[in-house]
């Protein structure tokens, strides 16, 4: 295509491609000191909706080795979210090297930390300032447990901040970390933030897992302890690929939920949140 | 014309069909590997695949099976008939 970029995201490595220049100039600023992977296993091309749709009222569909028939066009100047759209969608059909979960992750002292939500319980805020506060962030949507070992393999794209806390991690990082603000996009006002240098200087560095949270934002701050059983099914669901692995997926998820402490953690507020995540930290993962 | 059973007979997949991981909360994680389907279980399940694992059994037979090798609390065939047109259904013994 005119404008390509390649980029290497933890083990995985991506090309984008675009007819437009400015989403690929875009991803290279916010992508600043990512290398360049050997090989890119999954492209992404950000592609006019229609052909003349390049120049007027411009309109991006998002295409590459696994597309969604049905996912509406973003307008060109959501084309950083588009590319991001892009790069997460290979990863969740075309991944099998790991299994894939809908988690954050952290690294202190060699073990891994994951925080499993849904959409909109927080996970990203919470993994982004605890990026800030003396932990390597290893991902805001991803976590990939090794098939063999267990260990968690980082994927520290960008950040992905929506409406409030884009405000909250202004606080907390320096401007030039931070993509364009992106408004009236589908999900909100969105802004990207590239990790600390740490985060993206040791992504090819996996870690074990030691706790796994399952936050929830909006409640009375509450701790609740789940049975293997149960952290089985909602991992089942959090997963992209658990189904198509088959037998390797089964072994890797049985064995993460009878080594790893699991709970599930209500909170009201980010500040309450972290002293929650230190504590429950020191309790069960030290 | 086909004959019907008045207590049918079950069998358990070939041996190896079953990956079973016991949880410390008392429930058994199921990978059935001729449908690459996860199932989650609780006792009597492990227990009543482990006796079919001995050949194709009625609820009769497999219930002297079971009280053979577990001190049984209520031995009830009708119950665990119950139980067997779940497994059947679920597709994890088949119904012949």
């Amino acid at each position: 295509m005119r404008h390509n970029l390649a980029l290497q995201v933890g083990d995985v490595g991506f090309r984008v491609g675009s007819a437009w220049r400015a989403p690929i100039a875009a991803l290279r600023a916010l992508y600043a000191g990512y290398p360049e992977p050997a090989i890119a296993e999954f492209t992404v091309r950000l592609e006019p909706e229609r052909p003349l749709r390049r120049w007027v009222r411009p309109s991006i569909a998002i295409a590459g080795d696994y597309t969604l028939p049905e996912a509406a066009p973003l307008a060109l100047a959501h084309g950083l979210l588009a590319a991001e759209m892009g790069m997460n969608l290979q990863m969740a059909l075309g991944h099998r090297r790991h299994l894939l979960l809908h988690a954050a992750a952290l690294e202190r002292d060699g073990k891994a930390l994951l925080l499993s939500g849904v959409s909109g319980a927080g996970k990203s805020t919470l993994a982004a300032l605890l990026g800030e506060r003396g932990w390597r962030f290893m991902g805001d949507e991803f976590a990939l447990i090794d098939l063999t070992d267990g260990r968690a393999h980082a994927f520290p794209r960008a950040v992905s901040l929506k409406n409030e806390s884009v405000a909250v991690m202004a606080r907390e990082a320096k401007p030039d970390r931070f993509g364009p603000e992106l408004r009236n996009t589908p999900k909100g006002t969105i802004r990207h933030l590239r990790p600390r240098g740490d985060a993206i200087a040791r992504m090819r560095e996996p870690a074990p897992p030691a706790l796994l949270l399952f936050p929830r934002f909006g409640e009375t701050e509450a701790v609740r302890l789940l049975g293997s059983a149960e952290v089985f099914v909602r991992l089942t669901q959090a997963s992209t690929n658990y189904v198509a692995l088959g037998e390797p997926g089964f072994a890797a998820l049985s064995r993460l939920v009878r080594g790893v402490p699991a709970r599930a953690i209500d909170y009201s507020d980010t500040k309450s949140a972290i002293a929650l995540v230190e504590r429950l930290w020191r309790e069960l993962a030290a | 014309m086909p004959s019907i059973a008045a207590t049918p007979t079950y069998r358990a997949d070939p041996p190896g069909s079953l990956r079973m991981v016991a949880l410390e909360d008392g429930l058994v994680l199921l990978f059935h590997r001729p449908s690459a389907t996860t199932h989650v279980v609780a006792s009597p399940v492990p227990e009543l695949l482990a006796a079919l694992d001995e050949g194709p059994a009625d609820a009769t037979t497999l219930l002297g099976r079971l009280a053979a090798r577990h001190d049984l609390d209520d031995p009830d065939a009708a119950a665990l008939a119950e139980r067997l047109e779940e497994l059947a259904a679920a597709g994890l013994v088949a119904r012949l």
